[in-house]
C-alpha cells in the first residue's frame, strides 16, 4: 500500500465510510430479499381484498413488481442515493416523514429507559458483587430474574392496572393527554424537548408523566441486564491484586469499591449499555402496543406484515444507522475511558 | 452522583403527583379504536372500515338511508330525484344553498365531477360505480350536470332502482369540492395525492388532523346545512390493546371503546357508569371450501361439514355479543335476506353423510386461519367438532395479509374469514358468493366463488337476472331462491353475522352504530 500515501486520519475516515456504505448495502440487500420472499402480496396492502383484477395488475406494474429482482433492487438503491426512500403504502406519507414522526417517540422512550436502567442497574450490580452470596445479592438476583422472565406485555398491562387504574399515579396509554394533542409543533419530535423549547411546561410535565410507566417497564429490562453484567465485571475486578493492594494500603472500603474497582468496570460496561440502548432503539413492539406509543417498532412490524417494503427498508436503515452510530460512539467512549486504547 | 439520583427521584415524584384528567370535556368525544387500517382519506379510494367511518362523518353524498330501516332512502345533497320510464336515466335536483367547508357553493357539477373522478381514478372501490356501464371514456356523457342544480346519470341497462341508489350511498359516491381538489392537482391525478391526506367536502364534521397509527381528529362544521353537531371535536385514538381500551373507558379518559372482547363487555355491563351499545353489521363469518380439493368437492362432504360446526355453542361463549348465528350469504337487514338457520351441530348425521361420501373414517384437511380474535378461537372450536366425525383439521395460522394472499391464489383447502358488503344492495354479496362467470385461472373477475373454484353457471345467471328485476317484492323472492340453493349446496359454510359492540360511558348518548361502516355516526352525540 506504499503507493497510496494518504495521511492517517483521512485513511481512517475513508475506511469508516467504505465500511459503513458496504454494511448499509448488505443490510438493504438482505432486507429487500426478505421482503420479496415473504408470502405476502404487497399489492394487497394498497388495493385491499375487493379490488378487481385489472386494478391489482395495474398496481403491480406501478410498483415495479413485474421487473426482475435485480432491477427492482437497483432502482430502489438509486432512489435512496438521491435521498428518496419512497412512499409508505400504509400511511400515504413519504417514508422519511413517517420515520421523523415515529423514531423520536422511540428515542425518547429508549433514552429515558436506559437512564433508569443504568442509574439503578449499575449500583445494584455493584452491591450484589460486594455482598456476593448474601441477602442483597439474592434479592437483586431475584429482581433481575423477574426482569428477564416476565413478558413485557403482561407487565405493561399490570402496570397500567395498578398505577393508572387503581392508584391514579400515572396517566393512561398515549404520549400526551388528548387535550394537549397537536398543540406543540414537532421540532425534534421528542416531546420533552419540544415542549421545553416552547416553554410549555404544563405539556412538558404531562409528557413526562406519560413516559414514567412505559420507560420504567422498559428500563426494568435494561436494569436486569445491566445489573447482572455489572455484578460479574465487578467480581472479576474485586479479585484482582490491585484491589488487595489498595485495601492493604488502608484505602477506605467505599473508595476501593466505587472508585478503584468500578472505575475499571466502566470500560466493558459501556459496550453492554450501548448494546442494550441500541436494542431499545429498535423499538419495543409490545410496549408500544400496550401503551399506544407510536414508535418505530410498531411501524416496522406493521409495515412488514403488510409487505410495505419501502417503509420496512427505510426503518431498517434507521435501525442499521443506530447500531453503527452507537458502535462508533462506544468506540470513542472506550478511548476516553481507557487510556490504553488511545 | 448521589445528588443526581436524588433529583431524579424528586422529579419522578413531581411527575407522578401531576393530576391526571379524569374526564373528557363535554364538547369533545374521545374514542379508542384500532385505526391502523386507514391508508387513505380520498373517498375515491377509501375501502377500509375506519376510513369509511371517517368519510361517513365528513362527506355528504347525494342520498342516504335510515340506519334503522335501510329501505327508507332519502335525499342528502340531493333534494329529490326522478327515474325515467325506461329505467335508465336518473335525474337529481341538488339541495340549494349548500356550501363546502372551503366556502365554495356545492353544485350539480361538483356531484358529477366526484362520480366521474372516482371512475377515472379507477381505485379499488371503483367497480361499485363502473358496474353500471360507466367507463373513463363515456363517463363525461353518462354523468353530467345540465345546470347548477340538475345532475343526470344514465346507466347502460334498466337496473333495479335501489341497486344504483344504494351504490350512490357508498363512500366512493362522496361529493368532493371540485375547485379545491383541482387546485391541488398534480400531473393529471385529479388531486388524488393531495386528497389522500387532506379534506375537501361538506359534512357534519371536517378533518383536522390524521396521524397514521396514532390518531384521527375531526372538528365540527359550524355551518353545516343540516345543523351543527353538539360535539366540537371528535378524537379517535389508535389503541390496539382491548384491555388498555377498557382501562381508559373505566377511568373516563375516553368516552367510547370500540374493540372490547366478550369478557370485557361483561365487566362493562356490570359497571353503572358504563353501557354497552350494539348494532347489527353486514359482515358475515364463513368458511370457504376449495373445490380443488377432492374430498371437499364432494357435495355430501360439504353438507357433512355444515353439520360439524357448533354454531350455538360458539354464539353463547367465544363470540358472545360479537356474532349471531346466520347461515345465508345475505345479512339480516338486506332485501331478500334468508333468515333460516337449518344447520346445527349434528355429529351422527355428519358421520352418516361422510360414510355415504366414501369417507367413513373422515380425512385430513388444512385451514388457513388468521391469528386474530375471534377467528382463531372459532377455528379451534371447529377443529374440535370436526374431530368428532374423524375429520382431522390442521389449523395453519398466519397474519391477515398472508392467509389472504394464499386464499386469493386458490392455494388453500379451507379458508376461514369474514366478508362485509360494499353497499346496501343485495347484489353486493350475490356478486361474490353466488356468481362466477369464469372459473379459469386468469379470469377477469375473481369473486369468492372463484377463489373456492366453484363453477356455477346457473346461479350466475340467476344473480344476473336479479339486478334487472325492478319490482322489489319479486326481486326479494329471487334472492331468497338463490340463497336457498346456495345454503344447501355451496362450498361456503356460513356461520355468523357480526354485531358491532362498543363500550360507552353512561353520560355519552347518541352514538350511532349503523349497518355499514360509514354509518357509524357521531353527529347526534351529546354528553351530560
Amino acid at each position: 500500500m506504499s503507493g497510496l500515501s494518504l495521511p492517517r486520519p483521512l485513511r481512517l475516515a475513508l475506511n469508516i465510510v467504505v465500511t459503513v456504505a458496504l454494511t448499509f448495502l448488505g443490510l438493504l440487500f438482505v432486507t429487500f430479499l426478505i421482503g420479496r420472499v415473504v408470502p405476502i402480496d404487497p399489492v394487497l396492502a394498497i388495493v385491499g381484498d375487493r379490488a378487481p383484477e385489472h386494478v391489482v395488475e395495474r398496481v403491480r406494474i406501478e410498483l415495479g413488481l413485474d421487473l426482475p429482482l435485480y432491477q427492482q433492487f437497483a432502482i430502489y438503491v438509486w432512489d435512496v442515493l438521491r435521498g428518496d426512500l419512497g412512499n409508505s403504502v400504509l400511511t400515504a406519507n413519504p417514508v422519511l416523514e413517517d420515520i421523523k414522526r415515529v423514531f423520536p417517540a422511540t428515542l425518547e422512550l429508549a433514552t429515558v429507559a436506559t437512564f433508569l436502567g443504568v442509574f439503578l442497574g449499575v449500583p445494584m450490580g455493584v452491591l450484589a458483587a460486594v455482598h456476593r452470596g448474601r441477602w442483597p445479592d439474592q434479592v437483586i438476583r431475584v429482581v433481575g430474574l423477574f426482569g428477564y422472565s416476565i413478558p413485557v406485555f403482561w407487565l405493561g398491562l399490570m402496570g397500567l392496572l395498578l398505577f393508572y387504574a387503581t392508584l391514579d399515579w400515572v396517566p393512561g396509554p398515549g404520549r400526551l393527554d388528548f387535550v394537549y394533542d397537536g398543540l406543540i409543533d414537532p421540532v425534534t419530535g421528542v416531546m420533552l424537548i419540544d415542549s421545553a423549547m416552547a416553554g410549555e411546561w404544563e405539556i412538558f410535565w404531562n409528557a413526562a408523566s406519560h413516559l414514567v410507566l412505559p420507560a420504567s417497564i422498559l428500563g426494568y429490562f435494561s436494569l436486569a441486564y445491566v445489573s447482572r453484567m455489572t455484578r460479574s465485571f465487578m467480581l472479576e475486578q474485586l479479585s484482582q491484586e490491585y484491589i488487595t493492594t489498595a485495601r492493604v494500603k488502608g484505602v477506605k472500603e467505599w473508595r476501593v469499591i466505587w472508585i478503584h474497582a468500578l472505575g475499571n468496570v466502566w470500560v466493558p460496561l459501556v459496550t453492554v449499555i450501548a448494546l442494550s440502548y441500541a436494542n431499545l432503539l429498535e423499538g419495543s413492539v409490545l410496549t408500544e402496543i400496550v401503551f399506544a406509543w407510536p414508535g418505530l417498532g410498531f411501524y416496522l412490524t406493521q409495515s412488514l406484515l403488510n409487505a410495505d417494503m419501502n417503509a420496512v427498508l427505510g426503518a431498517t436503515m434507521v435501525v442499521g444507522a443506530v447500531f453503527i452510530g452507537i458502535n462508533l460512539l462506544s468506540d470513542v467512549l472506550y478511548k476516553v475511558l481507557d487510556p490504553r486504547a488511545r | 452522583m448521589r445528588k443526581l439520583f436524588a433529583s431524579v427521584v424528586a422529579a419522578a415524584m413531581v411527575v407522578t403527583a401531576t393530576p391526571t384528567l379524569a374526564e373528557t370535556p363535554r364538547d369533545v368525544l374521545v374514542i379508542a379504536n384500532q385505526i391502523d387500517d386507514i391508508i387513505t382519506l380520498d373517498p375515491a379510494e377509501i375501502f377500509e372500515f375506519s376510513g369509511a367511518e371517517f368519510a361517513g362523518n365528513t362527506y355528504d353524498r347525494l342520498i342516504g338511508y335510515d340506519h334503522r330501516d335501510v329501505s327508507n332512502i332519502y335525499g342528502v345533497a340531493a333534494e329529490s330525484w326522478t327515474i325515467s320510464d325506461d329505467g335508465k336515466t336518473y335525474t337529481f335536483k341538488m339541495r340549494p344553498g349548500v356550501k363546502f367547508v372551503s366556502g365554495n357553493p356545492m353544485t350539480a357539477e361538483d356531484a358529477a365531477f366526484s362520480l366521474r373522478r372516482a371512475i377515472v381514478l379507477d381505485k379499488s372501490p371503483a367497480f361499485i360505480l363502473t358496474q353500471f356501464g360507466f367507463t373513463p371514456e363515456n363517463v363525461n356523457e353518462k354523468i353530467r350536470a345540465t345546470d347548477d342544480v340538475t345532475l343526470v346519470i344514465e346507466t347502460d341497462q334498466a337496473y333495479a332502482p335501489t341497486f344504483l341508489l344504494y351504490c350512490l350511498t357508498a363512500t366512493i359516491s362522496s361529493i368532493v369540492d371540485k375547485k379545491t381538489v383541482m387546485a391541488n392537482e398534480k400531473d393529471g391525478d385529479l388531486g388524488h395525492e393531495w386528497l389522500r391526506t387532506n379534506y375537501a367536502g361538506v359534512g357534519p364534521f371536517k378533518l383536522r388532523q390524521w396521524k397514521p397509527n396514532e390518531s384521527l381528529t375531526i372538528d365540527r362544521n359550524d355551518d353545516y346545512w343540516g345543523g351543527a353537531p353538539a360535539m366540537k371535536r371528535v378524537i379517535t385514538r389508535h389503541i390496539v390493546e382491548p384491555s388498555a381500551q377498557q382501562l381508559l373507558l373505566e377511568k373516563g379518559d375516553i368516552d367510547i371503546a370500540r374493540n372490547l372482547l366478550p369478557d370485557q363487555l361483561e365487566s362493562v355491563r356490570s359497571n353503572p357508569e358504563l353501557t354497552v351499545q350494539e348494532g347489527p353489521k353486514g359482515a358475515i363469518y364463513y368458511m370457504g371450501l376449495s373445490q380443488k380439493n377432492e374430498a371437499l368437492a364432494n357435495p355430501k362432504v360439504r353438507q357433512a361439514l355444515k353439520y360439524l360446526v357448533d354454531y350455538k355453542g360458539m354464539e353463547s361463549t367465544i363470540v358472545r355479543d360479537l356474532l349471531k348465528v346466520h347461515q345465508a350469504f345475505l345479512p339480516k337487514g338486506f332485501l331478500g335476506a334468508l333468515e333460516e338457520t337449518p344447520f346445527t351441530l349434528d355429529v351422527s348425521r355428519a358421520k352418516q353423510l361422510l360414510a355415504e361420501a366414501g369417507y367413513p373414517n373422515g380425512f385430513k384437511i388444512t385451514m388457513d386461519t388468521r391469528n386474530t380474535s375471534p377467528i382463531m378461537e372459532m377455528a379451534q372450536s371447529i377443529q374440535a367438532t370436526f374431530a368428532q366425525a374423524g375429520v382431522d383439521l390442521e389449523i395453519i395460522p398466519g397474519d391477515g395479509k398472508q392467509t389472504l394472499t394464499k386464499y386469493r391464489a386458490r392455494n388453500h383447502d379451507i379458508y376461514i374469514g369474514r366478508w362485509g358488503p360494499d353497499y346496501q344492495d343485495p347484489h353486493t354479496n350475490a356478486d361474490t358468493f353466488a356468481r362466477n362467470p369464469d372459473n379459469s385461472d386468469d379470469a377477469k373477475s375473481k369473486p369468492l366463488a372463484w377463489r373456492n373454484s366453484w363453477n356455477i353457471p346457473d346461479l350466475t345467471k340467476a344473480s344476473d337476472a336479479a339486478i334487472l328485476e325492478r319490482d322489489p317484492a319479486k326481486r326479494a323472492e329471487m334472492y331468497l331462491e338463490i340463497q336457498k340453493t346456495h345454503q344447501a349446496t355451496s362450498p361456503f359454510v356460513i356461520m355468523f353475522q357480526q354485531t358491532e359492540v362498543a363500550g360507552v360511558r353512561a353520560d355519552t348518548k347518541g352514538f350511532i352504530i349503523g349497518p355499514a361502516f360509514d354509518d357509524n355516526k357521531y353527529h347526534e352525540v351529546t354528553k351530560n
